[in-house]
């Protein structure tokens, strides 16, 4: 049903933003899948059948993804997906990768010991070919954790045609890179109710 | 180090079907990108000594990260090319002391060989500049299937005081290659050119 064209990976370290360099570096990754829009050119009333033939794409990038990042599931603080409608899809095409999306992250990082109570934050627009499209992260187990509070631009250029999608995923490490604005602290989550 | 860096960014670009033909194996390209600190912003400088040591140093850094994250070895790597933007209190000549000098000898190390000249673009430019960086086969300029280019962009980068260099690696041509020329298989590898 979706037919897989081009994946891109981007991985970047963070070392500093002109302040005091963590010993750490920030490490964000995000990968892009360009697909072909089952439904483009018409109006379908039913799509939601899509979601299912989405899943196993939807794990296969997440596992890629870690991978090009190379970093233990543990290491994983926030995550966040979107999406690229080409022009002759709707939005709604995008909203099909809500569930297969946000699930796959989760349950790759479930299996392997990370608590994901947290919603995954997402964003999604129809755009011309070479398109930005502004992902969010938050953290994985507490949306309120506020260093978390982060975005990451993820543009694959030529991509989406008219008749593809651009569905992504995309993690970090740990919080901004000199995050000092207050809030809830990843060390104050209690877990339950996915917020704090 | 000579480098100041603030970010180092890594994407794999690949390419499984174009035109709706299947591409066996998928076309493969990497861009490995560094944002360093200009230490010759905002005034002239008669010598870029320090820019011509970070190219040393970013040609090893970057070609060894394009190798890597293509997970291959570096023999297999087929084609390559620099490039950089100089943010606004920088000049254009900046951009060439981190290219030209040194940067080619430890990129030539991280692919193996390299008899060919590593094609290059440099430009001013500001932050979310794209640039697009010419792709040549590295043993031979000549090979038509791997005249390429892919872009490389930094939202954030380069601020004015700052510098973006960019090095592309790649374990393949065009996606569908079909307009003549000389042919890899015809690749002798000794001028660089065919």
């Amino acid at each position: 049903m979706f037919e897989i064209r081009r994946v891109l990976t981007h991985v970047e370290d963070i070392f500093h933003e002109f302040g005091p360099a963590p010993a750490q570096p920030l490490r964000r990754g995000a990968i892009a899948a360009v697909m072909t829009n089952p439904f483009a050119g018409r109006y379908e009333a039913k799509i939601e059948h899509a979601m299912e033939a989405l899943k196993p794409i939807g794990f296969d990038m997440a596992q890629r993804l870690l991978a090009a990042m190379a970093v233990p599931h543990a290491s994983i603080e926030s995550y966040g997906k979107g999406a690229i409608v080409g022009s002759r899809g709707e939005l709604e095409h995008g909203a099909l990768w809500h569930v297969p999306g946000g699930y796959a992250m989760r349950e790759l990082l479930e299996k392997n010991g990370v608590p994901t109570n947290a919603i995954v934050p997402s964003t999604k627009k129809v755009g011309a070919p070479s398109t930005a499209l502004d992902v969010p992260l938050t953290h994985v187990n507490a949306s309120y954790v506020r260093s978390h509070f982060d975005a990451i631009e993820v543009r694959v250029p030529g991509a989406p045609a008219a008749d593809e999608l651009v569905y992504i995923l995309v993690m970090s490490t740990g919080q901004r890179v000199h995050a000092r604005v207050g809030g809830l602290a990843k060390e104050a989550i209690v877990g339950k109710d996915g917020l704090r | 180090m000579a480098i100041k860096l603030r970010k180092l960014v890594v994407q794999v670009d690949e390419t499984r079907i174009e035109m709706g033909q299947a591409v066996e194996p998928p076309a493969r390209r990497a861009v490995a990108i560094a944002v360093i600190d200009n230490p010759y912003a905002g005034r002239y400088e008669a010598k870029l000594d320090v820019l011509i040591e970070a190219g040393e140093e970013l040609g090893a850094l970057l070609g060894n990260r394009c190798v890597e994250a293509l997970g291959i070895a570096p023999g297999d790597a087929q084609s390559y090319g620099k490039a950089a933007i100089v943010g606004e209190a920088g000049e254009l000549e900046h951009a060439a002391a981190i290219l030209h000098p040194k940067l080619g000898a430890p990129l030539r190390a991280a692919v193996e060989k390299g008899a060919a000249l590593v094609p290059s673009a440099k430009k001013m430019g500001t932050l979310g500049t794209a640039i697009d960086v010419p792709l040549g086969h590295k043993d031979a300029a000549f090979v038509r299937s791997h005249f390429d280019a892919i872009e490389a962009r930094v939202p954030d980068a380069p601020r004015a005081n700052e510098i973006v260099v960019a090095v592309a690696v790649t374990a393949s041509g065009r996606p569908l290659p079909r307009i003549g020329g000389l042919q890899v298989s015809e690749i002798k590898g000794e001028d660089g050119l065919r």
